[in-house]
């Protein structure tokens, strides 16, 4: 039997391009990977077995030439969030069980113009709302470390299948922590970059002033070289930023003495679980040990982050789902009586409990009235969490605190109070209020489950965020840690 | 008032909840805004979560916000761009009405509107 899935990305892409193996060869082990496990793991909505031999077969002839772009090859997954041209993209909702999309999301196609492979596309929460991976239409994911306990989310297809070695890397978006949160609970890395910095053209909209589009992969090169591809302006996008994408692979190696790194005083609270801090601590003193000097920081408003995020999410999302009415695209009731009904019983039958209650939460803080008294009030709160964040980055380079309050929880456990679910992402919302890009890395394993390091940087400091996090997997072995039974 | 400092470290059910729960009135209104077809059951358990929700945020009430201004979008310093009013998109509306639930002569159908 093949082994190739045990090798990381970059390995992947030296060995192809060295015509060690054939993209097929590495195609057809992880697509048979995916089948095997989909029973236990649910992990994809969709698998695309033929496009994907197909693609690997184009991908082999360039090779063979000497061509090839810098991921020719390299199988992948995208979040079903993804637009995919010719491949259903439902965004885990019965609302676009049937939604075939007519062109690509711009991810998808500077990824496919890079040689890369879609082996399909991922489970996730509906619409991207969740922390656990348990409302999607298709079915709760389950985490490969422990199938009882959910993988996190809302990406958490894409990272199951990143920890239980099914493809190499894999699409995520992160509106609150969908990237780092996932990455912290599945053991693997993840990378929310600053918002701006890769195309939300064709990423189907939940929250449009927090949505950013990232990486999931076992190690921050990985994510590098991925990142690398994705990022960068498009015109499609009225909220890319026009500015150049470093070389993030080049940037890896670069030395990290003398970085100086704030920890983040509000995170190592009450509500941190006491072996997940331990590790995190000892994370910490690897990068002493590395040459970074420590200080703490304050950020004073950042407790005030979960309920700002509850109330400018669910906004945006209550705007951005109006467009699923039953008329162009998606579900439709049978026998509507009039238009009214139509709507109603379309988007009644067409949304989930969690993506219903959004709504409800975005429309009432909407409504005339209220408007003052929620909606601006939490937009004038971010800025104040916003300006702690520029007064930090004038002291530190980078802020390092724990990924998520606990490891991995059971299927269920949090499904009956909405509040217990989002305060899962405590830590992690704040980047994207502020708009910053942040990576987890694996940092240690607590009750036989991992832990993640997250580290945040100032606006467009994805390269050094990726160079500090490399640093940290060159002198740990974390990242390499596969769960039982997908070694 | 909630004390949002406790929101780090008290689970949920240990804190009194000050918001004025909402009504199924209050619930099926909010519905209706929406257009969002609920059953009684689900009216019930928007009732709950809502309110609990609506508490939640409540934290904000504490935090002075004088003379801060509105934060709407995460890059500050950079505005919306705008593009040059050129088209720039070719007729496709055979592939995008593939999706669609019911047309007929390239148009959308809906129920009737007009008597």
């Amino acid at each position: 039997m093949s082994d190739l899935h045990r090798r990381t990305l970059t390995e992947l892409a030296a060995g192809l391009r060295q015509r060690a193996f054939s993209s097929v060869e590495l195609t057809d082990e992880l697509l048979g990977r995916i089948e095997a496990s989909q029973g236990a793991l649910n992990a994809f909505i969709t698998v695309t077995r033929d496009t994907a031999l197909e693609a690997a077969r184009t991908a082999d002839r360039a090779l063979e030439g000497g061509g090839g772009g810098p991921l020719a090859g390299i199988p992948i997954a995208h979040k079903d969030i993804f637009c995919t041209a010719g491949v259903r993209t439902t965004c885990g909702s019965r609302m676009l069980d049937n939604f075939v999309s007519p062109y690509d999301a711009t991810v998808v196609r500077r990824l496919r113009n890079a040689g890369a492979v879609m082996l399909g596309k991922t489970n996730m929460d509906e619409f991207a709302m969740g922390s656990s991976s348990e409302t999607s239409h298709y079915g709760a994911v389950r985490n490969p470390w422990n199938r009882q306990l959910v993988p996190g989310g809302s990406s958490g297809g894409s990272a199951a299948a990143v920890a239980a070695r099914l493809v190499p890397g894999a699409t995520a978006t992160d509106t609150g922590g969908s990237i780092r949160q996932p990455a912290a609970l599945c053991g693997i890395t993840g990378i929310k970059p600053t918002y701006g910095r890769v195309s939300r053209y064709g990423m189907i909209a939940f929250a449009s002033s927090l949505d950013q589009g990232g990486v999931l992969a076992a190690t921050a090169a990985d994510a590098a070289l991925m990142l690398r591809e994705m990022a960068g302006f498009d015109a499609n996008d009225s909220t890319s930023v026009d500015t150049p994408v470093p070389d993030y692979v080049a940037a890896l190696e670069e030395p990290l003495a003398g970085l100086r790194i704030g920890l983040l005083k509000e995170f190592f609270d009450k509500g941190l679980d006491a072996g997940y801090e331990r590790c995190v601590r000892e994370a910490l003193k690897v990068y002493e040990s590395l040459g970074a000097r420590l200080s703490e920081v304050s950020l004073p408003h950042l407790p005030l982050s979960v309920p700002v995020y509850y109330v400018v999410a669910p906004a945006e999302a209550s705007s951005n789902l109006a467009r699923y009415d039953g008329v162009r695209f998606g579900h439709r009731c049978e026998n509507p009586r009039d238009l009214s009904d139509m709507y109603r019983r379309t988007r009644g039958e067409g949304f989930g409990a969690e993506v219903k209650r959004r709504i409800m939460t975005g429309t009432y803080v909407l409504s005339a009235g209220y408007y003052d008294a929620y909606y601006l009030k939490a937009q004038r709160v971010r800025a104040l969490i916003n300006e702690d964040f520029i007064r930090a980055f004038r002291e530190v380079d980078v802020l390092m605190g724990p990924t998520t309050p606990t490891p991995a929880f059971a299927i269920g456990a949090k499904t009956a109070d909405p509040i217990t679910m989002y305060l899962n992402d405590i830590y992690t919302i704040g980047a994207n209020l502020a708009g910053l890009p942040g990576i987890s890395v694996p940092c240690g394993f607590v009750q036989q489950l991992p832990v993640g390091l997250q580290i945040v940087g100032p606006h467009f400091s994805e390269a050094r965020v990726l160079n500090a996090a490399h640093a940290f997997q060159r002198a740990t072995d974390w990242h390499t840690r596969v769960p039982e039974g997908y070694a | 008032m909630y004390d949002f400092a406790l929101v780090f470290s008290l689970p949920q059910h240990a804190r009194r909840l000050t918001f004025m729960a909402l009504t199924r009135e209050q619930v099926a209104s909010i519905a209706d805004l929406a257009r969002l077809e609920l059953a009684p059951a689900e009216v019930v358990a928007l009732q709950e979560s809502l309110s609990k929700i609506l508490d939640f945020v409540g934290a904000l009430d504490a935090c002075d916000t004088a003379n801060v201004a509105p934060m709407a979008h995460p890059l500050v310093a950079l505005s919306q761009r705008l593009r040059p009013d050129v088209v720039t998109e070719e007729d496709r509306h055979e592939q995008y009405q593939v999706n669609a639930p019911l047309t007929t002569a390239a148009l959308y159908l809906v129920p009737k509107v007009i008597e």
